[in-house]
């Protein structure tokens, strides 16, 4: 038997207000979230992700749809009674409480005994490396610890499905980076369905079992970070996550899944076609910056473009060119890692090539 | 030429003397409108009345004895005023039942304002107040209007058969506390949305979250953090209810008096004035012994939790 999805969204809408101002900010919405999943929901600000959470959690009610929770439909429950709890993007704990008091709050609302709940909060203490701040006020500690404690009140009732509401937009880089492996490991060690909102598409390829991109209360594609970034179902992901360049062209033959793709400012480009997709004519090819380098503008290479270098902005890691393409309209962005003691090798202003790697293009399915 | 110290010590007095003289304004109002008053009653009530009020200027405990004491006019030996006695205890319960209510009253009315959208809460807002630009004795009078055998409620219950004859409700306890509830409600609903304002709301949905069924939410989150408004809601009801005048004098007839109402029967026809002071600075005691209790009390819980 099939193991049952912990979280089945089957086409759910939700509609704010009424006539001419009624907006679906979840529009008519499927999918399924795998037990013990890393699940991403990622879109710009506005694209109904939060919503989404919200109708999971409880706090909103759908306006069609159901929502399954290991196969029972809890789309008219209460939040309270749904063994899911969320991480709040504001933390929300509770003022007037201690540390510990925060983390034991959901299980003394269930009625455990006073022993089980203090050894339950012992242990999430530890968990979140938390023990030695258990008697302070929420007031009297760091926004990273702060998000700890937030993280240990979720978890402590031991919820079939936590969700996480951006719960990393406000702390500072490197502790955003060191949250990213600490929720990584206690969702390996709690063994709980993760269900992760965020519009920061590097915090989503580097946390994610799988990743659902959304936009305009839509589900656009679905899959593992490497699908996501490789594979973009249309425009909207390709361009969202990661930078993207686009060229225009028409299609003159495929085979085998390799389409040859003539480009009025590359020539003909040997590109990946998308599987089950057939397409004849005008095509979009998408190009991952970091897959082209710059060439000088006489060497022969296969699919070489020449433009004029307009840009060079240093990242440390890496380098990325904007280049100005020979058609005089578009701007090919490429990015180069940046090797030991070397220096720029081109200047602004230059006359450049550009080398792209082979299977590097890909057709983009429309 | 500043560095010589005698300059520096002049320059420090005329400082000192130039702040004197600016807070002099301040300092006048406090005297001569809240500690001056205030130490013409406590000697006042140290005298002995004059024969058509005011004060002779003898010294005498009497005042004082009255308060809870009345001096039997053929014998002249002392007994416990029972009459002053009832009217304290009267005075005391109805204002805690005052405060109780429109706290029970007060609290969802702030609760639904502070949850409207932030446009409309100011409309919410304007309507509590309206009724404090009516005059109290007009506000007063049409509750007697509404209460009394020939007025309102019992004129329609009549109507429909379901008395047969007006039911006594002015003149009670109850139409004092009636009356109060109403003339008071709004001072409990301001500090009280006040702080209901500021809750976050966020913590409301957390604490769902966290399986608090929304009676729970209520108890554990919402009245512990607006537990300030709470506390300056029923200081402001608790006061000026105990010491009210107007709305006992009018609902309550003459016969259930309240402290307010026996002060004044003092200073009018009573004609003693020395025994009205003893009962006012009473009345102020009470005041401050119940704050004090109350204060301390909310304080220690509140220390507890947050």
């Amino acid at each position: 038997m099939a193991e049952l999805n912990a979280v089945e969204i089957r086409q759910v809408s939700k509609i704010f207000g009424f006539g001419e101002f009624a907006f679906a900010a979840v529009d008519n919405t499927s999918v399924s979230i795998r037990q013990n999943e890393f699940f991403t929901l990622l879109g710009p600000s506005g694209c109904g992700k939060t919503t989404l959470l919200r109708l999971i959690a409880g706090f909103e009610y759908p306006t069609s749809g159901e929502i399954m929770l290991n196969g029972e439909n809890i789309a008219a429950m209460p939040p309270f009674k749904r063994p899911i709890n969320t991480v709040f993007q504001s933390y929300a704990l509770f003022p007037h409480m201690t540390v510990a008091e925060n983390i034991g709050f959901g299980l003394t609302m269930l009625g455990k005994p006073k022993q089980e709940i203090k050894d339950r909060v012992d242990d999430m203490l530890k968990l979140v490396r938390m023990e030695a701040l258990a008697g302070r006020r929420t007031s009297q500690i760091s926004g990273g610890q702060q998000q700890r404690v937030a993280l240990a009140r979720a978890l402590a009732p031991q919820p079939k499905v936590l969700l996480l509401d951006e719960p990393l937009s406000a702390l500072d880089y490197k502790l955003r980076k060191d949250m990213q492996i600490e929720l990584k490991r206690l969702q390996a060690e709690t063994g709980i369905t993760f269900i992760f909102v965020t519009h920061d598409q590097e915090e989503a390829l580097t946390m994610s079992d799988r990743i659902a991109v959304m936009s305009s209360g839509k589900i656009l594609q679905v899959g593992n970070p490497r699908e996501i970034y490789d594979a973009p179902a249309d425009r909207f992901v390709a361009d969202f996550i990661g930078e993207t360049n686009f060229l225009k062209g028409r299609i003159s033959s495929v085979t085998g899944g390799i389409a040859d793709v003539d480009t009025p400012v590359a020539g003909r480009i040997s590109a990946t076609m998308p599987q089950d997709f057939h397409a004849e004519g005008e095509v979009t090819v998408v190009l991952r910056p970091e897959h082209a380098t710059l060439c000088p503008p006489d060497r022969a290479v296969a699919n070489q473009m020449t433009g004029t270098l307009e840009n060079v902005v240093y990242f440390g890691t890496d380098t990325h060119y904007h280049v100005r393409l020979s058609d005089g309209e578009t701007l090919f962005t490429l990015r180069e890692q940046n090797k030991p003691l070397q220096s720029a090798r081109f200047n602004q202003g230059d006359t450049v090539g550009i080398a792209l790697e082979a299977n590097a293009a890909r057709v983009l399915r429309n | 030429m500043t560095d010589m110290p005698g300059t520096i010590e002049a320059e420090k007095s005329r400082d000192i003397r130039k702040r004197w003289l600016l807070s002099l304004p301040a300092l006048l109002i406090i005297l001569l409108a809240s500690t001056g008053p205030l130490l013409i009653v406590l000697v006042y009530s140290f005298l002995t009345p004059g024969p058509y009020g005011d004060v002779q200027w003898l010294p005498s405990l009497e005042g004082w004895i009255g308060v809870v004491m009345e001096k039997d006019i053929f014998d002249g030996t002392f007994s416990l005023a029972d009459a002053h006695v009832s009217i304290f205890m009267r005075s005391v319960m109805l204002s805690l039942a005052t405060t109780v209510l429109t706290l029970l009253v007060g609290f969802p009315t702030a609760y639904f304002i502070a949850t409207r959208p932030e446009k409309t809460r100011e409309l919410w807002l304007f309507l509590i107040t309206i009724p404090f630009w009516t005059n109290l004795l007009i506000r007063t009078f049409a509750i007697l209007e509404i209460i009394r055998n020939e007025g309102l409620i019992n004129g329609l219950m009549l109507k429909f058969g379901l008395i047969s004859k007006p039911v006594q409700m002015l003149f009670t306890d109850g139409a004092i506390l009636t009356g109060m509830v109403y003339v008071y409600l709004p001072l409990m609903v301001l500090p009280l949305y006040a702080s209901m304002e500021k809750l976050d709301f966020r913590l409301v949905e957390a604490a769902y979250d966290l399986y608090a069924t929304p009676f729970r939410v209520l108890r554990k989150i919402i009245f512990p953090l607006v537990k300030p408004g709470v506390i300056a809601g029923s200081i402001l009801v608790f006061i000026p209810a105990l010491g009210a005048y107007v709305t006992p004098s009018i609902l309550g007839g003459g016969k259930n008096m309240m402290l307010g109402n026996l002060i004044e029967l003092q200073f009018g026809q009573g004609r003693n004035w020395p025994l009205g002071a003893a009962l006012s600075i009473t009345l102020m005691l009470i005041v401050m012994a119940a704050l004090l209790v109350y204060v301390r009390n909310a304080g220690s819980q509140g220390s507890r939790h947050g």
